[in-house]
């Protein structure tokens, strides 16, 4: 094997080499121009419940430029056709497995803001085309995602499944389109179409760490796609394109059972590295990269909890957070030396700042593997920065004709009042957007929106700014609320319920597993207020990191709702066909006895015969009906014998019956 | 048409043809005496047939998959049950307040494992009598004024949120513990509940969330869970009760707890849901038993009848059976194993069943004559239980909201000591597991079995189409017999008058004769109108304070009375109202009695099925039998002589308080019976919003007087 792993290596050495002097040519030919640029990032981050966040971020662009024509060096040609042909100005597609934790996991960094998907597969696109044209486009954005991304996207195709949010979802610029599919299961076979647009795939660099059966045994993950353009010009050709792939896994490093129920090892914190959470490593970065760096996230409560803990310990008044050897204090230990420690500017929120290391893979290669890894020395306990509510949704009554919706928002502030995003003088409001779309065999009733604000019921036009309601059609739409809440700041709960009735569906509309119920989607709270950035000293370098950068935007906090299954009437699908013949026989027998009683005069009909009777039968009759017989070329018949009586035909037909049931059970004897 | 009426001319003498149907209906009126016996006693004899005709149960949802996988749980999870048993043994000799110390110990063992955990306080809700409030959907409650501190229960909840799950489904898993006065039995329940719940929180199979409630019992099982139910279904907003229990020291000392935990626990004091509930399970132990094996008994009958179904019972039946090697035990009336009678009934169908299969070996349908007793017993309880319409447990409130559960009980083969204690938290626990996974499994909801079904052992059932024969056969006769008694009393006023009427085309004479049963029929609608008051009655009755069950009797038999009189003289008295012109009046007042009896027990078996089989076999022989005294001693044959015994005995029989009596000395012997018995049982029935209380009420009470009146009627 070493004979010929040497000659591979200097293959790669040299195709390596021969890469970059390809790239810079490229882009020495093209002087004034941007050239196509590709990063790769790995976030890792403890949690507070014994578990790790690691966060992959790959980003390629593509500038705006026509020498190229249709080709490009790094960035996938299915994605640039497809904004091309679209017209996509923006565009996320999520698939998730799994659900964040708002609690443990936090809720206010822009991780979780931007990367926490309800579960199933989330679409959402903005497109640079009239009003008019954009349900077609939409349609067959659906269709080429689907055979992309081998999902089932196209089931979004239907107009009942897709809506057009006019505010609330946060990038709110009209011209939107916005669906979900609860129900979609994500495996490897939607990661594989996801990793091909990748440059090295998972063959090189950071990626390489993405094992399938470690990934998949995460407790949450959700694997997004999102995309801009930067405008469309008159000629269509020169545009930019930015694809922004990230992969949120959270996973928990393996722990032998036996060490847990020691009592005094109980509480502290697992300690994990690379290679056991993904039994990988990485064997340098993806030469295609312009840069490729692993970061470790301290949260901020985590870096106060340690610093008390400090205090605690040496009783030394302030230690140097940033001095060379704090990543291997008394704390905790890290495997290998970070390159760089960043400190956050302390913001208003709170005093504390939390610290990133960041290692350069470009140092590591195959014969000096990168493995981080992260040993906790003393037990430590803190809690993520949540959301200023915790926004939780259910469903309330039961049985198969009416319901409610209920979401219930619940201060996450342990004293109250403490939330002084927005002083302004004696009025302080919170505001919270709610954007629910609610199927259309959900039939809400938006009268019946009740608000509940500390447990006391408030009216709906003190709580509720703006709403916007679009009632769900039958078949054709669903129907959409948004609504913007404003919130005095001391709230310690609030709640919203809406009444809804269960309609009917026609058998043909009924999934396969009808009997599980139907979902609602995720409904998504946002606080416009409130922002989700993290921003960092040494502002220079961080330009050059989009992960670093994407964290210093300001993004509203969001959070999603869990999924709701409504049970509604199903049809007993095994057995139509009896349905179908009881059916008809009820309105058989109903029908035919009502036109009998309707229809039918019994006293009138006896009178008509009995003056019959006494008449004789006329000449004429008897005249038609010889007629008749010879016309047919018979000879008249005489006129029937009277019949004998009903009881000698009784006895007859008995005797029959008898004869043959005798019969039956010689034949059943013989056969025996 | 057409060629009936060419017939029609053809004929010499036409005839009004009669349809077939028709000709049929005239027939059986006009044999209803004798189709009636007939039908009636193959209804008995088909009640009787049932156990022979029983299916053995399958499981009809492929998606449960019992048993297929081996069970996970070991030793490390019943040692960690263990260690529960014991602390919560020692915190009971330990401390005096133990209630909430006990709950305490629960939730840090519920936070170790890593769950999430809640506590719910709860007020107990008195039953109470709400006169429309039968079949409606439970409602949030009212708001209770004053409740003091003393009177809260306390919920614990542990939450097991499923790894990969999407958490649109949960399984609920109830354990019922009083922590005041704690069993060991209790204890145990906890223990084998805490071993399967921290196994759970390792699987990586968990589809669907998983909830622990771990119910205070003191204030009864069923009234602790409906009002955590009612919490997760239908909770209240905008109520001030929450804010009352903040300002109890006791729980103020309880929610301490979060304190205590590490931070970042996931303790909070806010109610926890997790998503529909698919099935619940409801787990207890048994202190003492008799039993020679160790056996599950499995509980299922909800209120009004309502059965979850049967494929969780399969399920549980399957595992404990097959793979725990536990017995299963469903109801039994016990008295009914020794009858000789039914031995005896037993035998013949035996022997039937050897001699058809003497004739044909592919007719297999006898079963033993001891498994039949079993199947005789077992299914007079499944009636009586479904009947009563009483919850047999606290799973009875999960099926109000729609929610499959059931209740296991374990009795264990020994006095509980520490040996067999984890033996018997293995197989429980692993029991438990399996069932946990296998509903686990299920991608739909229940739906693939059945829902009306009568058990006749655990692994035996008979379903709604079988059951319903006997029903049918049973009240088949009461149209026939109405229809040919109104023919009777319409006719029989002699040949001669009603030719009479016809020749003299007095019309106004043919319309008063044919509305004459309009007469009965106003008398039988006063008796109902009575039975819906005496129904209501109880009401106001309860609201007299300090009263015993006896005088509460005595009150209500005495306002029924006087109601009774009332309305006869204020509207019209069903009795005084025969002329003597109407000598027949009677069989038309028997003629609308029964069918109003038949339109009762008709709706009746849609609502429970139990209840009207048991209505059906005491109210139709009396309807059908009802008839003057005076006429039978008149004629003074033999046959009229059973006739007025047949009628004294049925008429002291359906009489709804000496029914329940007789019944309650069939099974408990009649040295206990009080008069207050029957109060205290009619005061259960309409807590628990039982129709059969309604039915009582309202068809057999009025049938049993008109039909008394009927029996007296002066003729």
């Amino acid at each position: 094997m070493a004979f010929l792993r040497r000659p591979l290596l200097l293959l790669l050495l040299v195709t390596h080499q021969f890469l970059q002097l390809w790239i810079a040519s490229g882009s020495v030919n093209e002087e004034g121009q941007k050239q196509e640029e590709f990063y790769e990032e790995l976030l890792l981050k403890p949690l507070p419940d014994r578990k790790v966040l690691t966060h992959f971020h790959f980003q390629s662009s593509a500038p705006p430029s026509t020498s190229n024509g249709r080709h490009h060096h790094l960035f996938p040609k299915a994605i640039s056709q497809l904004v091309q042909k679209f017209r996509v100005k923006e565009m996320e597609l999520s698939f998730t497995q799994g659900r964040w934790n708002y609690e443990s996991w936090g809720g206010f960094d822009s991780i979780p803001s931007s990367n926490a998907k309800p579960p199933g597969v989330e679409l959402w696109a903005v497109f640079d085309v009239p009003q008019h044209l954009i349900d077609a486009l939409w349609k067959n954005l659906t269709h080429t995602l689907s055979g992309l991304f081998c999902a089932s996207i196209n089931f979004l195709e239907s107009s009942t499944s897709y809506s057009a949010p006019e505010w609330s979802f946060p990038p709110a610029l009209g011209n939107l389109r916005y669906g979900t599919l609860p129900r979609e299961a994500v495996c490897t076979e939607n990661l594989t179409p996801w990793m091909k647009l990748l440059p090295c795939r998972d063959k090189a660099g950071i990626s390489m760490l993405l094992d399938r059966p470690s990934i998949y045994r995460g407790f949450y993950h959700s694997q997004r796609l999102h995309l801009t353009s930067t405008g469309f010009s008159s000629e269509g050709m020169d545009l930019g394109i930015i694809l922004e792939q990230t992969l949120t896994v959270v996973l928990q490093p393996n722990i032998q059972r036996a060490s847990l129920a020691r009592t005094s090892e109980k509480h502290i914190q697992p300690s994990w590295s690379l290679s056991s959470i993904f039994g990988k490593e990485v064997n340098g970065k993806c030469v295609l990269a312009e840069t490729s760096n692993v970061y470790l996230l301290l949260d901020r409560s985590l870096v106060a909890e340690l610093k008390q803990l400090h205090k605690e310990n040496e009783k030394s008044a302030e230690i140097v957070l940033t001095s060379e050897n704090f990543w291997t204090n008394s704390n905790f230990e890290l495997s290998a030396k970070p390159d760089r420690i960043f400190i956050e500017e302390s913001s208003l929120l709170s005093k504390n700042s939390s610290i990133l290391y960041k290692f350069e893979i470009e140092k590591y290669s195959e014969f000096k593997p990168f493995d981080l890894g992260l040993t906790w020395k003393i037990p430590v306990g803190w809690m993520c920065q949540q959301a200023p509510l915790h926004a939780s949704r259910f469903l309330m009554g039961s049985g198969n004709e009416r319901g409610a919706i209920a979401i219930s928002l619940i201060s996450t502030q342990p004293s109250e009042g403490s939330m002084g995003a927005n002083f302004d003088g004696e009025r302080c409001e919170l505001r919270v957007d709610v954007f629910q779309v609610v199927p259309w065999y959900v039939k809400v009733y938006f009268h019946s929106l009740q608000v509940f604000v500390d447990q006391q019921p408030k009216a709906v036009s003190d709580i509720i700014g703006t709403i916007h309601v679009s009632p769900s059609k039958d078949k054709v739409s669903p129907g959409v609320m948004e609504l913007a809440l404003k919130l005095p700041c001391n709230v310690s709960s609030a709640a919203l319920t809406i009444e809804f009735d269960k309609g009917f569906l026609h058998i043909d509309e009924y999934p396969p597993d009808a009997n599980q119920g139907f979902d609602i989607p995720s409904a998504i709270v946002s606080f416009p207020n409130f922002h989700a950035s993290m921003v960092f000293l040494e502002n220079d370098y961080l330009n050059k990191s989009p992960l670093l950068s994407k964290f210093q935007e300001k993004s509203p906090v969001m959070s999603y709702t869990e999924v709701l299954l409504v049970p509604l009437t199903t049809p007993d699908f095994s057995m139509p066909y009896n349905v179908i013949t009881i059916t008809c026989t009820v309105f058989a027998l109903y029908f035919g006895s009502l036109l009998n009683a309707l229809r039918r005069r019994v006293a009138e009909e006896e009178r008509f015969l009995k003056e019959k009777a006494a008449k004789k039968t006329g000449r004429i009759p008897l005249l038609l009906s010889k007629l008749s017989a010879k016309l047919r070329g018979r000879r008249p018949e005489p006129p029937h014998p009277p019949p004998g009586s009903s009881s000698l035909v009784n006895s007859k037909l008995v005797l029959k019956v008898v004869l043959v049931a005798g019969l039956a059970v010689c034949w059943q004897y013989y056969i025996s | 048409m057409a060629e009936t009426k060419e017939k029609s001319h053809s004929d010499e003498k036409p005839k009004p043809r009669v349809r077939p149907i028709v000709r049929l209906g005239i027939f059986l009126v006009s044999h209803s005496f004798l189709v009636s016996v007939v039908c009636f006693t193959s209804g008995v004899l088909a009640l009787f047939l049932l156990p022979v005709l029983a299916k053995n149960t399958y499981i009809s949802e492929n998606a449960l998959m019992p048993g297929s996988a081996s069970p996970m749980l070991s030793n490390h999870h019943v040692s960690d049950g263990n260690r529960l048993v014991k602390d919560l043994t020692n915190s009971n000799l330990k401390s005096s307040e133990t209630g909430i110390e006990s709950h305490k110990i629960i939730a840090k063992y519920m936070l170790d494992v890593g769950a999430e955990v809640s506590f719910h306080k709860f007020h107990p809700q008195m039953n109470q009598f709400h006169p429309l409030h039968f079949f409606s959907s439970p409602d949030s409650g009212k708001i209770q004024e004053n409740c003091s501190c003393s009177s809260y229960g306390i919920n614990t909840v542990g939450i097991i949120r499923a790894p990969r799950g999407d958490g649109k489904e949960a399984i609920v898993l109830v354990t019922p513990y009083n922590a005041l006065t704690s069993s060991f039995g209790e204890v145990l329940s906890l223990g084998i509940a805490y071993s399967v719940f921290s196994l759970l929180t390792q699987v990586t199979w968990l589809a669907k969330d998983i909830i622990w409630l771990v119910v205070d019992s003191q204030f009864g099982e069923y009234a602790a869970v409906s009002a955590w139910l009612r919490e997760y279904q239908t909770p209240k907003f905008s109520s001030h009760s929450t804010l009352n229990a903040e300002m109890c020291p006791d729980i103020n000392y309880l929610f301490e707890i979060k304190v205590h935990s590490m931070a970042g626990s996931k303790f909070s004091n806010s109610f926890r849901r997790a998503g529909t509930m698919t099935a619940a399970l409801v787990l207890k132990v048994r202190d003492q038993s008799e039993q020679f094996d160790d056996t599950v008994s499995i509980y299922a009958e909800a209120s009004n009848g309502q059965m979850p179904n049967l494929d969780l019972i399969n399920v549980v039946n399957y595992l404990a059976v097959h793979r725990q090697g536990l017995r299963v035990n469903v109801e039994k009336l016990w008295s009914l194993l020794n009858s000789g009678w039914l031995k005896s009934l037993g035998e013949i169908f035996e022997s039937l069943a050897t001699i058809a299969k003497s004739l044909n070996p592919k007719f297999k349908f006898g079963i033993p004559a001891t498994e039949y007793v079993e199947g005789i017993a077992t299914l007079a309880s499944s009636l009586y239980y479904q009947a009563l319409g009483v919850p047999t447990g606290p799973h009875g409130a999960f099926r109000d909201y729609q929610v499959d559960a059931i209740t296991l009980e374990i009795s264990p083969k020994f006095s509980l000591d520490k040996v067999w204690c984890s033996d018997i938290l293995l197989r429980g626990g692993r029991l438990i597991e399996g069932v946990i996974r296998s509903v686990n499994n299920l991608l739909e909801k229940f739906h693939q079995s059945f829902f009306l079904y009568l058990l006749t052992s655990p692994s035996k059932f008979v379903s709604v189409g079988v059951y319903m024969i006997a029903f049918a056969l049973l009240i088949a006769p009461l149209p026939m017999v109405a229809a040919s008694l109104y023919v009777d009393a319409n006719s029989s006023k002699g040949d001669s008058s009603f030719l009479f009427a016809i020749t003299d085309t007095d019309e106004h004479g043919i319309t008063i004769r044919s509305w004459r049963w309009l007469n009965s029929a106003k008398s039988v609608f006063i008796v109902h109108l009575w039975g819906a008051i005496v129904s209501l009655l109880p009401y106001f009755i309860c609201q007299i304070p300090d009263c015993s069950p006896t005088t509460s009797f005595m009150i209500w038999v005495l306002l029924s009375i006087l109601s009774l009189l009332i309305l006869n003289l204020v509207l019209a008295s069903p009795l005084a109202c025969v002329k003597a012109s109407q000598e027949k009046e009677w069989a038309l007042v028997k003629s609308v009695t029964i069918s109003s009896v038949f339109i009762g027990l008709g709706l009746m078996s849609v609502i429970n099925f139990a209840t009207a089989e048991i209505g059906a076999l005491l109210m139709v022989p009396m309807c059908l039998l009802a008839r003057p005294l005076k006429l039978d001693v008149r004629v003074g044959t033999l046959r009229s002589c059973c006739r007025i015994i047949c009628n004294l005995v049925l008429g002291h029989i359906a009489f709804p308080p000496a029914a329940f009596f007789l019944f309650k000395g069939m099974l408990d012997g009649f040295g206990s019976a009080n008069v207050g018995d029957f109060w205290m049982w009619v005061e259960s029935l309409w807590a628990w919003n039982s129709a059969t209380y309604l039915f009582i009420g309202m068809v057999q009470l009025p049938c049993w007087v008109l039909c008394v009146s009927i029996l007296f009627h002066s003729c």
